[in-house]
């Protein structure tokens, strides 16, 4: 299960992220992932609490937005919605396709807790 | 560090990136920072790293990957038995519980090098470095990455090699690209292994394979090959000797080259390495 291993990878960017905005804690985090990344969202969510732990953003929440996998046809230009595993144009068939979303692995956001005393700046 | 080195910003989400600061404020008050950066940024730059590595000392870095036994390593024995006198080769082994591959490949007098971190499923880009470190890239023409015999974790990080080259054996089943789609889709190469059980796994249709693996949008040649015999491994071999062709050509050129299929951010990092 590779997904701890990337959990924890963001555990560590989101806590450069607080420290570099003065933050005292971590609300809400919020990925994109897509299909083809290789990374099964509800894995991620089971490796969350056990990276968190410890980290500047324990008890936060993370939120995972699936992203829909779209192609681009290189025969006739259509992008249509396609699946894992059937990746073909959707309008003419061809096989031939440009991947435009479908494979984000990414951090989008992250919503910071700033306590009062430290806005007064 | 790199901060606005827009890695990650793909076609399909370029509309959340607004101008006007990263900053906002959510209703609850909260400070918001959007970052739409990649998950595994720092792997991605490792990675980087180690592609500028080879390109400086010339070699061609290949990652094989495919289920546990489909026969990477019978196929690096038998590649380096072809070619051993035309090309320096060394391995990287990622079978992280013994010794057994690297020792198989020391046999042939090649340098390997074991990667131990434990009961990793995956290799990622911190631990071919620190095993690059036990080699010398200027003696090397060719460096083969075993990764880790898994058909789903290995496909999401990038190691720094030029081509990913994933195995299909026949014992399979020939269905495996369409339920792993992952690992086959960023295949720049595809092979066919243990061909010479074709007659026996009759149910293997290595024409359903190729539909299969067309599916993906995959461009990728697809060869049929065993090691039971040289002259069914020559596609394979006129494939590595065409590729480290190019590789010489680009670095001569001073030019590199990854895998035809990435994250859309990573191939933003390849020119600013750590
Ligand atoms: N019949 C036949 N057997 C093969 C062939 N290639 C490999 N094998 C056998 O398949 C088994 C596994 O081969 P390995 O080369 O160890 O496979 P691997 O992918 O390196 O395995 P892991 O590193 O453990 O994931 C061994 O018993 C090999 O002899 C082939 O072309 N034909
Ligand atoms: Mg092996
Ligand atoms: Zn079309
Ligand atoms: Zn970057």
């Amino acid at each position: 299960m590779h997904e701890l291993a990337i959990c924890q990878a963001l555990m560590d960017q989101v806590d450069q992220i607080v420290l570099e905005q003065h933050a005292t804690g971590v609300a809400k985090i919020i990925l994109q992932i897509g299909p083809l990344s290789g990374v099964e969202p509800h894995l991620l969510k089971q490796a969350f609490p056990l990276a968190s732990a410890g980290t500047l953003a324990e008890h936060s929440l993370l939120e995972i937005k699936p992203q829909a996998i779209e192609v681009e046809c290189s025969k006739c230009s259509q992008r249509t919605l396609a699946k894992p595993n059937r990746l073909v144009c959707g309008a003419c068939g061809d096989w031939k396709t440009r991947l435009i979303s479908g494979d984000e692995m990414l951090l989008e956001s992250v919503e910071l807790i700033c306590e009062e005393e430290m806005n007064h700046v | 560090m790199c901060d606005t080195c827009g890695c990650n910003i793909t076609d399909g989400n370029a509309h959340l990136v607004k101008p006007g600061g990263k900053l906002s404020l959510t209703a609850s008050g909260n400070e918001a920072v959007s970052v739409l950066r990649s998950l595994l940024h720092e792997n991605d730059h490792a990675a980087a790293h180690n592609r500028s590595h080879f390109d400086e000392h010339g070699v061609l870095a290949i990652n094989l990957m495919s289920s546990p036994g489909a026969g990477k390593t019978a196929l690096l024995e038998a590649t380096i038995q072809a070619l051993g006198d035309r090309y320096r080769f060394a391995v990287v082994e990622g079978d992280l519980e013994t010794e057994n591959d690297a020792e198989r490949i020391r046999r042939h007098g090649i340098p390997a090098v074991q990667i131990t971190t434990g009961s990793a499923c995956h290799l990622d880009a911190h631990m071919v470095h620190d095993a690059l470190h036990e080699l010398n890239l200027d003696d090397i023409d060719v460096l083969f990455i075993e990764n880790v015999g898994n058909l789903v974790c290995p496909a999401s990080f990038d190691l720094g090699q030029h081509l990913n080259v994933t195995l299909l054996s026949v014992p399979e089943g020939d269905d495996k690209p369409a339920k792993y789609p992952v690992i086959f889709r960023v295949a720049d190469l595809v092979l066919l292994t243990k061909a010479d059980l074709l007659p026996v796994l009759d149910d293997f249709s290595p024409e359903k394979a190729e539909q299969n693996l067309r599916n993906l949008a995959s461009e990728a040649p697809l060869y049929t090959v065993t090691v039971k015999s040289v002259l069914a491994l020559e596609s394979w071999l006129n494939w590595l000797k065409a590729e480290v062709k190019a590789q010489r050509a680009r670095v001569a050129k001073g030019e590199t080259s990854q895998p035809a299929i990435q994250p859309e951010g990573a191939a933003l990092h390849e020119s600013s390495p750590l």
